[in-house]
C-alpha cells in the first residue's frame, strides 16, 4: 500500500456480542443467484510481502493471504463484528484477567489432523520467542499476556507466557492487565495456529507450497514471489462445504495503472484505482469502482523537540497552520478517492468513537483564515518577518500534489514559505526519527478497531510519537481508558486537548479506493479494516 | 591466449572483492536500515533481529563472515526483506526468468539491428536506408517505460491477444512484450553502430580488391565486409548482453515478470543488505566473464589483435 510499508491492520471486531453457541454459518448464496461457472477469484497487490508465517506476517497484503490460509479463534463477519473461528465460545474471570476458550472438535489440519488448543498455544510462544525473532512479536505484548515482555527480552523462557491448553479443545490465556479489546485482537494472523510437526519437519521452508500444511478454507498450491500466490480450496476445512470460490489467485503487479489495465482486459477481478481516477472510473464504470472507509490517518507532525525549531514551540502558530489548511480542497480536489477531511486524529469510523465538538471542524474556511492570519500576527510573524517551514514527506506522487496544495494555501493565506523536501523512504524515516525536520508528514493505519490505536501515539513515551509531543494530561487520560467503563469520555478529551495544542496536523482519513469485479459477491464493504475472507465471496455469472 | 585468461580471472578475482567490500561501506552509510519501519520495532525485538542476523557484530567482522560464507560454503545469506527466503532462493527464482527474456532480447536485437544496419549501409541514401534508420531512431528515442505502457494497451487491452504479465513458467505469450520492450532500444544503438561501421569498412581498400576481382557483391559481404564490420558491434555487445540478462527493473514492474531487476531496486529501497550483496556480485561477475568474452571474440575476429 502507499500510505506505510509495513503496517498491518489487525483484524478485530466493531461491535463484541457474542452468542455462546456456535452457530454454523447460514449459506451466503441467495436462491436466486446464478453462480460462475468458474469460481475463481484473481487480485492485485502492489509488492511482494515479507513473510506469508502467520508468527512473522508484518504487512496488510501478507495478513490477506494469511487468513484464507489460516483460521484464528475468531473471524469478522462482513460488517467487522467477532464470529466463531476455530472456537465457538469463551469466559471471562471477575478479574477480567483469565480468558478460557472453548474450542470446536471438527477443525482440521489440511493434513486431516485435528486442530488442537496445543496449536495455538505452540503458535504463540512461537510468535513471541526471540529464537524467531518476528518483527510482529511486539503484537504479544499489545495483547497483554502474562509474560510477554520478559519472553520477548529473553528474560524468561517461551513456556512462562500466559497461555496453556488445558486439554485438547479448551485454550487459557491470562492476561498481566485487563484489556476490553482482548477477543477483537484475535482475528489477527498473529495469532492464528500453526502446526508444531509441520514446521519443525521443514523448518523455514514449511511455507513453501507443498509443505505448508494450514487450517484455513484455502491451501496454498503455488507460490512466485514477486510474480503470483494461488490458494485453493482446503477440503479439510471444517465449513467447507459453505465455501464456494475454488481458487484465489494473487499477483503481484506493481504499478498501478498496469494493474487496471489487466483489470480492464478482465485479468483480475479487483485492484486499486490509482490516483485521481477515482471520479472517472466511478462514472465510466460505477457498479466496480467504490470508495469505502480505511482504518488510517494522514496528518503532518510537528518537530516539538527542546533542541528543535523554535518557531513551533509556539501553539499559536501550530493552530495558524492548521487552520490555514483548506481539507475540502485536499479531498475533493487533489485525491478526489472519496476521502473525508480531518480535524481530529482518531479515524470518524473507529468503533465506538465519537468525535468531540472540535472548533475548526465547525467554521467555514474564510473564519478558519481569518483566524489563522490573527494567530499567526499574534506569534509576530507577518509581512517583514514571514514564517519559513521545511516540509519533508516520503517520496509519492499523491503525497507530493498535497504538500504542494498545502504550501500553496499557507502561502496565500499566511505569506508563509515552505521549502518542500521529498526524501527516499528509508531517509525519510531515519529523518523523521532522529528530529531532522521541522515539519514532515505522517500516516497511521489502525492496529485494532479502537480509538487508543491512533491517540497512543500521542503518549509521550510512545515509539511512535515522532513529534516527541509531551503533555501529562494526555498521557493520565489514555492510561485511565485501559480499564475506563466509558473508554469515550477520555478519547474525546485527548482529541480536545490535541485540537487546542496542535502537536500535528489532522488532514484527512482515508478511504480504500478500489475496482472490483461486480460478478465478485458478498464483499465486505463495510468492514472497516477491510479484512476480506475469500470463503464468504461467490462468482455469480456474467449478465 | 590461454595465460591472458588465466591472468584475466585471476584480476577477477580481486576486483569482486574490492567491488564487494566498497558495496559493504555505501550500503551501511546509507540511512535506515533494513529493520526501520514507520512503526519502530521495540528495542527488544530489535535487538533480537539484528543477533539473528549477525548484525550486532563489529562491521569487519560482519564483513570477513560475509565474504567466508560466499566463498567457502557459496551462500549468500538469509534475506533481511523477505523472511522466508534466503538469497540464494531469491536469485534462482528471480535469475532464470532475467536470463530468459534477456537472451531472447538480446537475439532479437541483434538479428534485427544488425540485419537493418546492414541492409541501410549497402543500400547507402537509398529508401531502405532512410527507413531502417527512421526505425532505429524512433526506437531510440522512445524509452522502454514509454513503450511498455503503449505495448499493453495495444496487445492486452485494445487487442486482447496477449497477457498483460506475469511469467508463468516463461510460456511465450509471456515472452513476448517484455522482449519486444526490452530489447528495441538495443537493437536501434546496434542497427546505427553497424550501418557506421559497414559504411566505413565498405569504403575500405580491400573492398574495392575485393570488388575489382569481380566477386559477386553478396560474397562481398557475407566473406569481407561482415565480420571487420562486426568489431565495434561486438565491443557494445559485450556490456549489452549483461544489460540485458541482468535485469531491468522497468520490465519487472511493467510486465509482473518477477525476474532479478524488480528484486535488486526493491533491495535497495528496502535495505535488504544480502539481497544487494548477492545481486551485486552476480552483475559484477556477469560483467567481467563477458568483457572477458568480448576481448576473445576480438583476438578471433581481428587477426591484429594478439593477447
Amino acid at each position: 500500500m502507499t500510505l506505510t510499508r509495513r503496517h498491518l491492520m489487525a483484524s478485530t471486531a466493531a461491535v463484541l456480542v457474542l452468542t455462546g453457541t456456535a452457530t454454523l454459518a447460514e449459506s451466503h448464496i441467495p436462491a436466486d443467484a446464478t453462480l460462475a461457472a468458474e469460481q475463481t477469484f484473481v487480485y492485485r497487490v502492489g509488492d511482494e510481502s515479507p513473510s506469508i508465517d502467520p508468527g512473522k506476517v508484518e504487512d496488510t497484503d501478507g495478513s490477506d493471504m494469511v487468513r484464507q490460509l489460516f483460521e484464528g479463534l475468531y473471524n469478522q463477519d462482513a460488517d467487522g463484528n467477532l464470529i466463531p473461528g476455530v472456537a465457538t465460545d469463551y469466559t471471562v474471570s471477575d478479574d477480567n484477567l483469565t480468558y478460557t476458550f472453548t474450542l470446536r472438535d471438527n477443525a482440521k489440519w489440511s493434513n486431516g489432523e485435528t486442530v488442537t488448543a496445543g496449536d495455538f498455544e505452540y503458535a504463540w510462544k512461537r510468535a513471541a520467542s526471540p529464537a524467531l525473532a518476528s518483527p510482529y512479536s511486539w503484537y504479544i505484548e499489545l495483547m497483554s499476556i502474562e509474560n510477554a515482555s520478559a519472553v520477548i527480552a529473553g528474560e524468561m523462557e517461551p513456556d512462562a507466557l500466559g497461555v496453556t491448553a488445558v486439554d485438547d479443545t479448551t485454550l487459557q490465556v491470562t492476561l498481566s492487565q485487563p484489556l476490553p479489546y482482548f477477543p477483537q485482537m484475535l482475528t489477527h494472523s498473529t495469532t492464528f495456529p500453526v502446526l508444531q510437526s509441520n514446521v519443525e519437519e521443514f523448518g523455514d521452508d514449511w511455507v513453501q507450497p507443498g509443505n505448508m500444511v494450514s487450517n484455513g478454507a484455502y491451501v496454498l498450491t503455488e507460490f512466485v514471489p514477486q510474480e503470483r500466490a494461488v490458494m485453493s480450496r482446503n477440503t479439510e476445512y471444517w465449513d467447507n462445504a459453505n465455501t464456494t470460490l475454488e481458487t484465489v489467485t494473487r499477483l503481484v503487479v506493481a504499478d498501478e495503472n498496469v494493474g487496471l489495465t489487466r483489470y480492464l482486459a478482465g485479468e483480475l477481478d479487483r485492484t486499486d484505482v490509482p490516483a485521481g481516477q477515482y471520479p472517472r472510473l466511478s462514472q465510466e464504470y460505477p457498479d466496480q469502482a467504490m470508495s469505502v472507509p480505511l482504518s488510517c490517518s494522514y496528518y503532518y507532525m510537528f518537530n516539538l523537540r527542546d533542541n528543535g525549531p523554535e518557531e513551533f514551540q509556539d501553539p499559536a502558530v501550530r493552530q495558524a497552520l492548521s487552520l490555514a489548511v483548506d481539507r475540502d480542497i485536499i479531498v475533493d480536489a487533489v485525491l478526489a478517492g472519496g476521502q473525508k477531511p480531518a480535524y481530529n486524529f482518531t479515524h470518524w469510523a473507529t468503533a465506538g468513537f465519537e468525535a468531540p465538538e472540535i472548533a475548526m471542524a465547525g467554521m467555514t474556511q474564510e473564519e478558519r483564515n481569518a483566524q489563522a492570519q490573527e494567530l499567526l500576527a499574534s506569534a509576530g510573524y507577518g509581512a517583514d518577518n514571514p514564517l519559513t517551514v521545511d516540509l519533508v514527506y516520503n517520496t509519492n506522487e499523491s503525497h507530493r500534489a498535497v504538500a504542494v496544495a498545502i504550501s500553496q494555501m499557507w502561502k496565500q493565506t499566511l505569506g508563509v514559505e515552505t521549502t518542500l523536501a521529498n526524501q527516499e523512504w528509508q531517509t525519510f524515516l531515519d529523518a523523521r526519527g532522529s528530529g531532522d525536520f521541522d515539519v514532515a508528514r505522517g500516516g497511521w493505519c489502525a492496529d485494532y478497531n479502537e480509538a487508543s490505536t491512533f491517540l497512543d501515539l500521542m503518549q509521550s513515551g510512545s515509539g511512535y510519537n515522532d513529534s516527541k509531543y509531551v503533555n501529562e494530561e494526555v498521557d493520565a487520560l489514555l492510561a485511565n481508558a485501559k480499564t475506563s467503563d466509558n473508554p469515550n469520555a477520555d478519547y474525546a478529551a485527548v482529541e480536545e486537548i490535541i485540537a487546542t495544542d496542535m502537536p500535528i496536523i489532522p488532514i484527512y482519513h482515508y478511504a480504500a479506493v478500489k475496482m472490483l469485479n461486480d460478478q465478485i459477491e458478498n464483499w465486505p464493504v463495510n468492514n472497516f479494516q477491510q479484512n476480506w475472507y475469500a470463503k464468504d465471496l461467490y462468482k455469480v455469472a456474467a449478465e | 591466449m590461454f595465460s591472458f585468461i588465466l591472468k584475466r580471472l585471476a584480476i577477477a578475482v580481486p576486483t569482486l572483492l574490492i567491488l564487494v567490500i566498497l558495496s559493504f561501506i555505501l550500503m551501511y552509510a546509507a540511512p535506515g536500515g533494513p529493520f526501520n519501519s514507520d512503526r519502530p520495532l521495540p528495542p527488544q525485538v530489535l535487538a533480537n533481529i539484528e543477533a539473528k542476523y549477525g548484525l550486532d557484530q563489529p562491521f569487519w567482522k560482519q564483513i570477513l563472515d560475509y565474504v567466508w560464507n560466499v566463498v567457502v560454503h557459496f551462500d549468500f545469506g538469509p534475506s533481511f526483506q523477505y523472511e522466508d527466503r534466503t538469497v540464494n532462493d531469491v536469485i534462482a527464482q528471480g535469475f532464470p526468468v532475467t536470463l530468459t527474456y534477456g537472451f531472447w532480447s538480446f537475439v532479437v536485437a541483434v538479428v534485427v539491428g544488425v540485419t537493418l544496419g546492414a541492409a541501410a549501409a549497402i543500400k547507402q541514401n537509398s529508401w531502405l536506408d532512410y527507413l531502417a534508420v527512421g526505425i532505429s531512431i524512433g526506437a531510440q528515442v522512445l524509452p522502454n517505460f514509454v513503450m511498455a505502457p503503449i505495448l499493453l494497451l495495444t496487445f492486452t487491452l485494445w487487442l486482447g491477444w496477449l497477457p498483460g504479465g506475469g511469467w508463468n513458467g516463461g510460456q511465450w505469450q509471456y515472452l513476448v512484450m517484455p522482449v519486444i520492450a526490452l530489447s528495441t532500444s538495443y537493437m536501434a544503438s546496434i542497427a546505427r553502430i553497424t550501418r557506421s561501421s559497414m559504411l566505413e569498412v565498405l569504403n575500405s581498400n580491400f573492398i574495392r580488391t575485393a570488388r575489382a576481382k569481380g566477386l559477386p557483391t553478396r560474397r562481398v559481404i557475407f566473406k569481407h565486409a561482415l565480420k571487420p564490420t562486426m568489431l565495434p558491434v561486438i565491443s557494445y555487445l559485450g556490456p549489452a548482453f549483461v544489460g540485458m540478462i541482468t535485469g531491468s527493473v522497468v520490465i519487472d514492474i511493467f510486465f509482473s515478470t518477477g525476474g532479478i531487476g524488480q528484486f535488486f531496486v526493491n533491495s535497495a529501497f528496502n535495505r535488504d543488505y544480502s539481497v544487494i550483496m548477492g545481486i551485486t556480485i552476480l552483475v559484477g561477475a556477469l560483467t567481467i566473464l563477458f568483457n572477458l568474452v568480448v576481448d576473445i571474440l576480438y583476438a578471433w575476429i581481428d587477426p591484429k589483435i594478439r593477447y
